[in-house]
C-alpha cells in the first residue's frame, strides 16, 4: 500500500502542467537524439545540465530522464530502416529489423519497437518502484567472479548469432574479443596491439566498428548489383505499415523476455543496455520454435531486443537512486547532476526526497505513454524514408555514418576507420562470416578479461574461484547447457535422419 | 543445378573458406606471437599479455578447423555455393575506393563538400543518370546535412577552408 500511496504523491508531482510540458521536452528530444546519429544521450544530457540549475531539481531529472529513455525509443529507427545502428544497443535490432524493413514491413518494425519499449520501459518502471532496493542489494553480491559468469552467458548467445558456420561464428567473436584489447591495459598501463597510433590508446570505440560492419557494409553489398532494382518495398495504407494483431501475438513472449532481462541486466553496475539486447535476443531465439527463421527478418527478433533496451533504463536507475552507483556514461552524468542539485543519492534518497524519487517514477509513466503516442503516428512517415531513391540514400547512409562516427571523438583516424570496418564487413559478407559475434565479441571482451583478471587476482591464480558462488557456477552451467543445445538438437536430427533412411 | 556447376561453386565457397582460414590463421599466430612479447604476468596476477595470448591460440586453433573441413568436407557446415559476381565485386570494391577518397578529401574540403562530391561520384558512374540529376541530389544532400547536424544540433564536422 505504501507504494500505491507514494505513487499516488509521485503522480500528484509529475502531471503538474510544468513536468508534464518539461517530461514531454525530455521525451521529443531524446526521440530525436535516438533518431539521429551524432549526438547520444550522455552528451545531449551534458550539454542540457547548465540548463536545469535554475530549475527545480524534481522537474530537471524528470526532464533529464525523459532524454534518457526517449533516446532509447528512437535508437531503433535507423536500425530498422538503413542498418544503421543509432546507438549500440540498436545493434542487434538490425539483424531482422532491417531484414523485415527490407520485405516491405518496416512499418510493423518500427511499430512492434514502439509498443515493445512501451510496455518493457512500464516493467522497467514498476521493477524501479516496488523493487529497487533489495534489488539493488542482490546486485551488490555481483563480484569479479559472478560478472565473469555474466559475461561467458552473453558470449554463449554467439551459438545464436553465428548462421550456418558455428566456427566461422566463434572466429568473428575471437576477433571481436581481440579487438576490445585494443588500447591501453587498464592494471598495468601498457599499450596493446596500437601499431604505435596515438589514437588506439583509448581503444577503438564500439560505434565505430558496428557502423562500419552493418551501415557501410551492407551499401557495399547493396551496390554489387545494378541500379534499377527495386530494393525496399513501402505497402501503401496505413493498416498495412502498422503491426498486425497476428505480429502483437507472435511477439507476447518476446515484450515479457525483453522486459525481465532488461531490468535484471540495467541493475548490474556496467553491463549495460547492450548486453541486454543481445541477451534477450539470443534467449528469444534459443526458446523460438522457428529460431531458423531468426535473422531472416522476424518480428520478434525486433520486439525482445527493444524491449530489453528500454527496460534497462528503469533497472540502470536502481543503483543509481538506491545506491548511488552509476552503470552507464549517461547514469554517471546524472549522478553528477543530483549532486550538483544538493542530492546525495544512497540508501536514504528515497525516504529523505520522496518527492523526487516518486515524482520521477511517476513521470517515467507518463513519459512512456507520451512516447507511445508520439511514435505510433511517426511509424508510417518513418517508412516513407525507405521510398527515397537508393542514389540518394546511399550517399545519404554514407553521410549518416561518417556523422554517428565523427561526433564520437572529432576524430578524422575514427573515419578512416570506419572505411577499414566497412570493406571488413563488406568482406565478411562476401566470405559468409556473420557480423554479429564480432560485435558481441567486442561488447563483452572487456569486462570479460577485466573480471576474469580480477577473479585470478582475488584467489592468487587459482580458476576454483570462477564456480566457488553459486550464482557464477550456476550461470557457468546454464551458459554450458546453451552451448550444448543446438550440438543435441543436431545429434536429434541425425538420429531422425539415420531412422528414416533405415525405413 | 548440373552437377558440374555445383561441384565448380562447391569448390568457389571452399577455396574462400581456405583463403580465410590462411589469413586467420596468420592473424591467430601475429596475435599469440604479439601477446607473448607482453608480461603474461605482472605484480597485480595476470599480465596484459594473458588474454590476448589465449584469443590468438583460439584463432589459431578455429583456424586449424576450418582447414581441416575444407580438406575432408568440402566446405563448411553446409556453407552455401553462391555464384561468383566478380562485376559486382568490382562496383562494391570502387564504391568503397570512391568512400576513402571522399574521407581523404575531408580535411581539406570539409564534409558538406566531400559528400557532395562523394554522391556526385557514385550518381554518375554507378547510376549513368545525368549529371544535372547528380548535381542536383550533391547540393541538396550537403546542404540539408549541413543545416540538420552543425547549424541545427550542433554537431561539429570536419570543415574545410571555406568554414563548412
Amino acid at each position: 500500500m505504501d507504494a500505491i500511496g507514494n505513487l499516488l504523491l509521485g503522480f500528484s508531482i509529475a502531471l503538474t502542467p510544468v513536468n508534464v510540458f518539461w517530461c514531454f521536452v525530455g521525451v521529443l528530444l531524446g526521440t530525436v537524439v535516438g533518431v539521429l546519429p551524432g549526438l547520444g544521450p550522455p552528451a545531449t544530457i551534458a550539454l542540457l545540465l547548465p540548463l536545469t540549475f535554475k530549475m527545480d531539481p524534481t522537474t530537471a531529472i524528470i526532464m533529464l530522464a525523459g532524454i534518457y529513455y526517449g533516446a532509447k525509443y528512437g535508437g531503433s529507427t535507423t536500425s530498422i530502416l538503413l542498418n544503421v545502428p543509432g546507438e549500440s544497443a540498436s545493434v542487434v535490432t538490425c539483424l531482422d529489423g532491417y531484414q523485415l524493413a527490407r520485405q516491405g514491413r518496416a512499418g510493423a518494425a518500427l511499430g512492434i519497437a514502439a509498443i515493445s519499449s512501451f510496455v518493457a520501459g512500464t516493467f522497467g518502471v514498476l521493477g524501479l518502484m516496488f523493487i529497487a532496493p533489495p534489488v539493488a542489494k542482490f546486485a551488490l553480491r555481483f563480484g569479479p567472479p559472478e560478472y565473469f559468469g555474466l559475461m561467458v552467458l552473453g558470449l554463449t548467445m554467439v551459438v545464436f548469432l553465428t548462421g550456418r558456420s558455428v566456427v566461422k561464428g566463434i572466429l568473428a567473436t575471437l576477433f571481436g574479443l581481440w579487438l576490445a584489447g585494443v588500447g591501453t591495459d587498464v592494471f598495468t598501463a601498457e599499450s596493446r596491439f596500437t601499431f604505435g597510433r596515438m589514437e588506439l590508446l583509448d581503444g577503438i570505440d564500439f560505434v565505430i566498428v558496428s557502423i562500419g560492419l552493418f551501415a557501410i557494409g551492407e551499401v557495399l553489398v547493396n551496390l554489387e548489383s545494378k541500379t534499377g532494382a527495386e530494393i525496399f518495398k513501402v505497402p501503401k495504407g496505413l493498416r498495412n505499415l502498422l503491426p498486425t494483431l497476428r505480429d502483437l501475438k507472435d511477439s507476447r513472449f518476446a515484450f515479457l523476455n525483453g522486459s525481465v532481462v532488461g531490468f535484471f541486466i540495467g541493475v548490474l553496475p556496467g553491463a549495460g543496455s547492450t548486453i541486454a539486447s543481445f541477451l534477450s535476443y539470443g534467449l528469444e531465439k534459443a526458446l523460438s520454435r522457428r529460431a531458423d527463421k531468426f535473422g531472416t527478418g522476424v518480428i520478434e527478433g525486433v520486439a525482445a531486443p527493444e524491449g530489453a533496451n528500454n527496460s534497462e533504463t528503469g533497472g540502470a536507475l536502481v543503483p543509481l537512486m538506491t545506491l548511488g552507483i552509476p552503470g552507464s556514461a549517461t547514469t554517471a552524468i546524472l549522478l553528477a547532476a543530483l549532486h550538483l542539485w544538493g542530492f546525495r543519492p544512497g540508501p536514504l534518497l528515497i525516504q529523505e526526497n520522496p518527492n523526487l524519487f516518486w515524482g520521477l517514477v511517476a513521470s517515467m509513466y507518463v513519459g512512456n505513454v507520451m512516447l507511445l503516442i508520439l511514435n505510433l503516428p511517426l511509424v508510417p512517415v518513418f517508412a516513407q524514408i525507405l521510398k527515397v531513391p537508393y542514389f540518394v540514400l546511399y550517399p545519404a547512409i554514407f553521410g549518416i555514418s561518417i556523422v554517428g562516427v565523427y561526433s564520437v571523438s572529432n576524430s578524422l583516424f575514427d573515419i578512416w576507420m570506419l572505411g577499414v570496418f566497412g570493406l571488413l564487413g563488406y568482406l565478411m559478407r562476401k566470405l559468409d562470416f556473420p557480423s554479429a559475434p564480432l560485435v558481441l565479441g567486442m561488447v563483452l571482451g572487456e569486462r570479460l578479461e577485466l573480471s576474469l583478471r580480477q577473479s585470478l587476482m582475488m584467489s592468487q591464480g587459482s580458476l576454483s574461484v570462477l564456480v566457488a558462488g553459486p550464482l557464477s557456477a550456476g550461470m557457468l552451467i546454464f551458459a554450458g547447457l546453451l552451448l550444448i543445445m543446438p550440438m543435441l538438437h543436431r545429434v536429434r536430427s541425425w538420429r531422425v535422419k539415420a531412422v528414416e533412411q533405415e525405413v | 543445378m548440373p552437377r558440374a556447376v555445383d561441384h565448380f561453386l562447391v569448390n568457389m565457397q571452399t577455396k574462400k573458406d581456405l583463403a580465410s582460414a590462411i589469413c586467420l590463421g596468420a592473424f591467430g599466430i601475429y596475435v599469440a606471437y604479439a601477446a607473448i612479447n607482453l608480461p603474461y604476468t605482472s605484480e597485480f596476477g595476470p599480465g596484459p599479455g594473458f588474454f590476448p595470448l589465449w584469443i590468438g591460440i583460439g584463432i589459431v586453433g578455429c583456424s586449424l578447423v576450418m582447414l581441416w573441413s575444407c580438406a575432408f568436407r568440402g566446405r563448411i557446415d553446409g556453407g552455401e555455393a553462391i555464384e561468383p559476381n566478380r562485376t559486382g565485386v568490382v562496383r562494391s570494391l570502387g564504391a568503397w575506393t570512391a568512400f576513402i577518397a571522399a574521407i581523404v578529401c575531408l580535411p581539406f574540403l570539409g564534409f558538406a563538400i566531400s559528400l557532395g562530391v562523394l554522391t556526385a561520384f557514385l550518381i554518375v558512374v554507378f547510376d549513368r543518370r545525368s549529371p544535372w540529376t547528380a548535381l542536383g541530389t550533391a547540393l541538396g544532400l550537403a546542404a540539408g546535412f549541413h543545416l540538420v547536424f552543425p547549424v541545427a544540433l550542433g554537431v561539429s564536422l570536419p570543415v574545410g577552408p571555406w568554414g563548412f
